[in-house]
């Protein structure tokens, strides 16, 4: 059975508790979309109008470092958000996006949702709050990849 | 009262528990550039060695000191055992230039072990990090064994990057076997790796388990442990279905010299594994 974008949208853990009417607002601005292995999905510094969740595969959030080529700093994978430039001035790419996997994910047009966002704060409210804290789980890992905790001892 | 005590271990077992028994290295295979796997059997045709997985030996090497090392092989093979260690001081470094053939003293196994009889008819996930993968492969070892017994069996093994991988072929082989669910992570991916990077704890949130019947397992640098309890309990696991192996400088290995005390435990006779609801209260304080 072919599952609609409402319904991919209302399971995923990330709009749990989600107000119906705004699943339909958020479903709206959702496409599926798919991605062949080694396929950039975005580039460091190209406009951040899309962020995606991933159903299946693996993809790399990579930074282009002279020397030393394309460095991936975190992969992420099903379950997963991937890119929150969209939501923040001046709207560009951070970080670059690259599949490891052949990949399937969910696209949001993040202008569209910026736009009903600011016609609806409730909606706003309910995105950075669910946002923030994907924010800070990644925050958090990156400390703890910062602290290098299975090097030798000091 | 520790003389007495000492004794009456002595008494019950007809073995003093601080004198070590000669065994021979059968061989020693570098794993990472600062780990070294030794294989022992005992000398002189005594029997064999027998264990549970999760519990240590004392190693002493001869003319450097003596460490406690957990036991890495597989339970089943009483003829030889195997230990994974780090070089991080005198002791192991001694111990990482000793040859085939080579004498050491061992005293044990001493210690608690992994719950892998309680976790049968349930799913079990294992989170792991580093070096923490040795202590865990011997309950490795008996899940596959006894695969029919448990339902999902998930690792998630996290290392510091590619080249610092442990048992890399037998993961490799374990995962090929399709019963066991393996995702590995590095901290700093490099050049040609192409698969996870980031903190292995983060990958409990989206793991193949089922949190209303499964049992956890984790051990590798405690920081890493208390972020891997969050997220059990995120999960919805309880403090009674979460097992750590804590580690602290032990040195007599069965409670007499306080060297590893926890709280109001010994990390060498109480532990080293611990049902996380025993030590709940003061894990993670930074006074203990």
């Amino acid at each position: 059975m072919v599952q609609t974008l409402e319904g991919i949208v209302s399971e995923h853990a990330f709009f749990k508790g989600l107000d119906e009417r705004y699943i339909k607002l958020v479903a709206g601005c959702a496409k599926n979309v798919r991605f062949d292995e080694g396929q950039i999905i975005f580039r460091e510094g190209d406009a951040a109008d899309e962020f995606y969740f991933i159903r299946e595969g693996l993809v790399a959030v990579e930074l282009m470092i002279p020397q030393r080529g394309f460095t991936t700093l975190q992969t992420v994978g099903e379950g997963d958000v991937l890119g929150w430039s969209w939501l923040m001035p001046p709207y560009r790419w951070r970080f670059g996006a690259r599949t490891l996997q052949p990949t399937r994910a969910l696209a949001f047009d993040g202008k569209c949702l910026r736009n009903k966002c600011e016609e609806d704060h409730d909606l706003g409210y309910e995105l950075l709050k669910r946002f923030t804290f994907v924010v800070t789980e990644r925050l958090e890992a990156t400390r703890l990849q910062l602290l290098d905790l299975y090097g030798a001892p000091a | 009262m520790a003389p007495q005590l000492e004794n009456s271990i002595a008494a019950r077992t007809g073995v003093d528990p601080m004198v070590p028994e000669l065994y021979c290295i059968q061989r020693l295979r570098h794993e990472t550039d600062d780990t070294f796997t030794i294989e022992l059997s005992p000398t002189n045709g005594r029997g064999g060695f027998s264990f549970l997985p999760g519990q240590f030996n004392m190693i002493y090497v001869f003319g450097a000191g003596e460490v406690p090392i957990s036991i890495s092989s597989d339970p089943q093979n009483s003829k030889t055992f195997e230990h994974t260690t780090r070089i991080v001081g005198a002791v192991t470094r001694s111990m990482g230039h000793l040859k085939k053939g080579d004498s050491l003293g061992v005293r044990g196994p001493y210690g608690t072990h992994w719950p892998v009889e309680e976790a049968e008819g349930r799913d079990v996930i294992i989170v792991t990090g580093g070096i923490g993968l040795a202590p865990l492969r011997p309950a490795l070892y008996y899940l596959m064994a006894h695969r029919e017994k448990y339902h999902k069996i998930v690792l998630l093994y996290g290392a510091r990057t590619p080249e610092d991988i442990l048992y890399r072929r037998e993961l490799e082989r374990w995962r090929s076997k399709f019963d066991l669910e393996i995702q590995v992570t590095v901290d700093r991916g490099t050049r040609g790796w192409r698969g996870n990077v980031g903190v292995v704890t983060t990958m409990i949130g989206r793991s193949p388990f089922d949190s209303t019947n499964a049992i956890a397992m984790a051990c590798g640098p405690e920081v890493m442990m208390r972020f891997a309890v969050m997220e059990f309990q995120r999960r919805g696991l309880s403090s009674g279905d979460i097992y750590l192996s804590m580690e602290r400088n032990m040195k007599c290995a069965i409670g007499f010299c306080g060297h590893c005390q926890y709280g109001p435990a010994f990390i060498c006779k109480d532990g080293p594994v611990f049902r996380f609801d025993r030590i709940e209260p003061i894990f993670g304080k930074a006074e203990i």
